[in-house]
């Protein structure tokens, strides 16, 4: 309530254009508020600065290879022990927060981008463009997610930003298919049609009234698929689409490491927790940040 | 007051519920009478904490967030209040059912109407399927639906007919006290009047006594012999259905009617009650109408009135209601 | 004839895979400018599509509304945007037709907004604030979210909405409907007092006959989806003429003792208007029907000045 009262102070012409930024801070104080979101928010900052500065933390290069210390297990030189090659794992899980953080969040982006317009346009407009749309999808559905962005890798090639289009079409099935029933619900509600009726056209009816409504379920499912896109793209690189080697990539060095497990543990727990870490990150702060988008949930 | 127990006996019931806004007062010190084979109306606007009465009746209030802080509800002479939920599960099975405003929702969608009846008379009583089977469609026929109908699902069923449904799975244990929340406010006028008619009548052939909660006086100037109205969790009046509409003495009640569009006559303005109910977490001191109320006082703004004995069993929680406030 | 709105043979069937609904079926009315015409009927009678399809929010499958010599049913893209100027709509649950992420005050300036109706910041906020005044809400409430307010402000903020671009006729989709009694009446007299002082003309959708009866100058009685008796206000209350109306006058519970009047049953209840069966709509209801009835659809007809029913025996039964 002390909030109402403070804007009833402000001068009355502006007060349109305050209002923008005054929700903007309402959103991110709502955000401040909730403990869980912060932990969240702090560890991906962490691994935003991890990557960026990789250069100057890092205490190896990730390519030093000293074969001699190969299968080092976590010592004072080494914190987080060696890999096959003599690696050292922390210097490599760093430098490789660099890759896997970009693999996730943007092929994540992608999916997103491209199933969440394809799963609105054909809930908006239902009838023959929602067939049309969701049969495609359906066949898109019916190929494993793995084999379709295997399939997409191959004749687009190796690569960084190939992998990324790859893992991220291979996600457009199920953003789309959750965006169409979020979407579906939204635009049965009266504010929708209310707003048709004031005369609002189709972009903004959109964007402006179903899209926001339509959130919390593409916020929570965009989170998880992260993790999934980290553990795709480092599929690709297993079978030589991906990520090429030495550059080190968190569910490469996973599924590299992978042989070694019985006798040295720490090769496949280290990038492991470092990708679990960054989940759990993520649905911390997609929680909190759909909580804070709502304004239902106030004080 | 009267030398048979009654059979409902509310004393003092206080009820709260916790949330992170602050505590929600939603029942505040109700009594409340029924005797046997009685129709009460309990009526109230939203937010008067009519459901909250009723749930906490039935001991189904969600705690947390909800309690039951003090009073007693005394049923057939025993206290509820303290039973435990094994105890009250039966209570609830065979003395006391309740029916929801919300037909559609009620029903189980893959069950047909004839197995939801007869299922429940098997959970009661001893029967085998076949016998629970004939005393389902003899219950069915009860409340106006034919018997060839057993077999359908309720997609099949209009809302009146599911109210009727609903009406015979709550009756089917013979219990001796039917509360029902808002039974005809999802229906059109026509089909609440058959609902209505058909209440009327099971009540006077089983014998059951019934607590009416709407919002709706004419739905209780219909069906009800006694009548109580509630505002901000409190019973601001209570008496027979004669004295409460002929002889209204809360300011509450009075504006209430006076709300209501007449049928027979074109007024130029309604009478609203100004204001809104006020915020159950903030109730205002004293009397908790005095700010919507025309003829509010001092004494209203600082202290609760008291229950005012008028004529017969007619209550009211109003300072002015022996003056008939006019 | 000074009417603002003339319909004619409108008709509105949608395509279920059943088959036809036929939700509003061969109406024709006019409402005079400044009036109210209340329409009546039980749910699944086509009231609330009638409204829209007035709106052109859904299109009609035949029929014209016309609205200051102008088709509206034919009306596309720019001109029906320009055409919901001066028609707007209230709608009936003031719960879902408010957008929850948008504040009391966005939800009154976009349509302001969408028009450019002002050039400037400051000229639209001076709107806003007026419409908020003039609808009874408090300037505090400025920057609130609708689940903040209770039903009756929510439909007041629907009001103001509606009442943003200075509309000339408004449909009123069952505005009270949702809203406790106390606050009922405060929202039938702000619509009432609002008629008053901009000239406004209403189409007025309830269930509720003494709604009706209040606002209302005419009354349109439905059922699936054809006018049965069309007449003055006062004329219905004193006088029905079909046995559908009659029934539904005798159906409301009044809030007096002992003065319940006798009630007329109907058998069973409203029919499916998917392909409906020939004949009169009412008759499997009808305690008068005949034959003739379920062959022959009886037309509107004058059966008293300016009092119009679709019944062949309304004389009779009356």
């Amino acid at each position: 309530m002390n909030e109402l009262r403070a804007h009833e102070a402000l001068p009355e012409s502006d007060r349109m254009v305050r209002r923008k930024k005054s929700q903007l801070r309402e959103t991110w104080r709502r955000m401040l508020k909730n403990k869980a979101s912060l932990v969240g928010l702090t560890i991906i900052v962490l691994f935003a600065f991890m990557a960026i500065f990789a250069d100057h933390i890092a205490p190896y290069h990730y390519d030093e290879q000293k074969l001699e210390d190969a299968f080092l297990k976590p010592s004072r030189d080494h914190w987080l022990g060696t890999d096959n090659f003599g690696r050292d794992i922390l210097s490599r899980i760093i430098y490789g927060a660099r890759i896997s953080l970009q693999i996730g969040l943007i092929s994540v982006g992608i999916g997103v981008a491209v199933g969440g317009s394809l799963g609105a346009f054909a809930a908006y407009y239902g009838g023959y463009t929602d067939n049309a749309i969701m049969r495609f999808i359906d066949v898109l559905l019916a190929i494993p997610n793995i084999v379709l962005a295997i399939s997409i890798s191959a004749a687009l090639g190796p690569g960084l930003v190939n992998a990324m289009i790859a893992v991220g079409i291979g996600t457009v099935p199920i953003y789309a298919r959750v965006v169409r029933a979020s979407v579906m619900t939204v635009k049965e509600q009266e504010f929708v049609e209310a707003a048709r009726c004031i005369g609002a056209k189709t972009p903004r009816i959109l964007l402006r009234h179903i899209l926001p409504n339509a959130m919390a379920p593409i916020i929570v499912q965009a989170t998880l698929g992260v993790a999934t896109a980290i553990l795709a793209a480092a599929g690709l690189s297993f079978i030589g689409l991906g990520i090429q080697p030495p550059t080190p990539e968190w569910g490469a060095m996973l599924s590299a490491g992978r042989q070694y497990i019985r006798d040295h543990w720490h090769i496949v727990t280290f990038p492991g927790l470092a990708i679990m870490l960054t989940i759990f990150a993520l649905n911390l702060l997609g929680d909190g940040l759909r909580d804070a988008l709502d304004p239902r949930l106030k004080r | 007051m009267n030398n048979a127990t009654p059979l409902l006996h509310v004393k003092n019931l206080h009820v709260r519920y916790t949330t992170d806004e602050g505590t929600v007062h939603a029942v505040n010190g109700v009594d409340l009478v029924m005797k046997k084979g009685e129709t009460l109306g309990l009526v109230g606007e939203t937010g008067a904490g009519k459901t909250t009465t009723a749930l906490s009746i039935l001991r189904l209030i969600p705690d947390p967030p909800g309690e039951i802080t003090s009073g007693e509800i005394l049923f057939d002479g025993h206290d509820l209040v303290p039973y435990s939920a094994m105890k009250m599960r039966k209570v609830r099975g065979n003395h006391i059912s309740m029916i929801f405003q919300d037909p559609m929702t009620a029903l189980n969608p893959v069950l047909t109407i004839g197995d939801q009846i007869s299922e429940v008379i098997r959970l009661h009583d001893r029967l085998s399927r076949s016998e629970a089977y004939g005393k389902a469609t003899r219950m069915l026929e009860l409340v106006g639906i034919p018997a060839d109908r057993m077999g359908e699902y309720p997609h099949q069923f209009s809302g009146g007919m599911k109210q009727r449904v609903v009406i015979a799975i709550a009756l089917v244990c013979n219990p001796l006290l039917l509360i029902a929340d808002e039974p005809t406010t999802a229906l059109d006028v026509t089909i609440q009047a058959q609902v209505l008619e058909l209440m009327q009548n099971l009540r006077t052939e089983l014998g059951t006594s019934m607590m009416l909660i709407t919002h709706d006086l004419g739905v209780v100037a219909k069906i009800c012999d006694t009548v109580a109205i509630m505002y901000a969790g409190e019973i601001v009046e209570y008496g027979t259905l004669q004295e409460v509409y002929n002889n209204t003495r809360h300011p509450y009640t009075k504006g209430l009617f006076g709300s209501i569009p007449k049928i027979d006559v074109r007024e130029r303005r309604l009478k609203p009650i100004p204001g809104l109910m006020p915020d159950p977490t903030h109730l205002p001191q004293g009397c908790s109408f005095h700010p919507r109320c025309p003829f509010c006082t001092d004494q209203c703004r600082h202290k609760k009135p008291e229950n005012v004995l008028l004529y017969g069993d007619h209550f009211a929680k109003c300072y002015y209601a022996e003056d008939g406030l006019q | 004839m000074k009417e603002l709105v003339t319909v004619k043979y409108l008709k509105k069937y949608f395509s279920t895979p059943k088959g036809m609904l036929h939700a509003v079926d061969d109406v024709s009315f006019g409402i005079e400018r400044g009036k109210t015409l209340g329409v009546v009927g039980e749910s699944g009678c086509g009231k609330s599509t009638l409204g829209r399809v007035l709106l052109n929010l859904l299109e009609p499958t035949s029929g014209e509304v016309w609205f200051e010599g102008e088709n509206v049913a034919a009306a596309k893209g720019k001109r029906l945007w320009e055409l919901h100027q001066d028609m707007q709509m209230i709608f009936q649950d003031p719960y879902s037709s408010l957008n929850p992420r948008m504040s009391i005050s966005e939800t009154i300036a976009e349509p302001l907004q969408i028009y450019s109706v002002y050039e400037s910041v400051r000229e639209l906020d001076e709107r806003v604030d007026e419409l908020m005044d003039i609808v009874g809400l408090a300037r505090r409430l400025y920057n609130v979210y609708p689940h903040e307010l209770d039903g009756g402000r929510r439909q007041r903020v629907g009001i103001a909405r509606a009442l943003a671009l200075n509309p000339k006729f408004i449909v009123c989709d069952e505005p009270v409907s949702a809203l406790d009694v106390s606050i009922q009446a405060q929202i039938i007299n702000l619509m009432q007092d609002l008629q008053e002082q901009n000239h406004l003309t209403y189409l007025f959708i309830t269930h509720d006959l003494s709604v009706v009866r209040h606002i209302a100058d005419d009354v349109l009685v439905m059922y699936l989806g054809q006018i049965v008796e069309q007449c003055a206000v006062e004329d219905l209350f004193l006088n029905q003429y079909h046995p559908y109306t009659k029934a539904l006058l005798s159906a409301i519970a009044l809030p007096r003792v002992g003065e319940q009047k006798k009630r007329i049953a109907l058998k069973g209840e409203i029919a499916s208007p998917i392909n409906p069966a020939p004949g009169c709509r009412f008759a499997p209801r009808c305690m008068y029907s005949v034959e003739q009835c379920t062959v022959k659809q009886p037309q509107l007809r004058e059966v008293a000045p300016g009092h119009f029913v679709a019944c062949d025996f309304a004389e009779e039964i009356s």
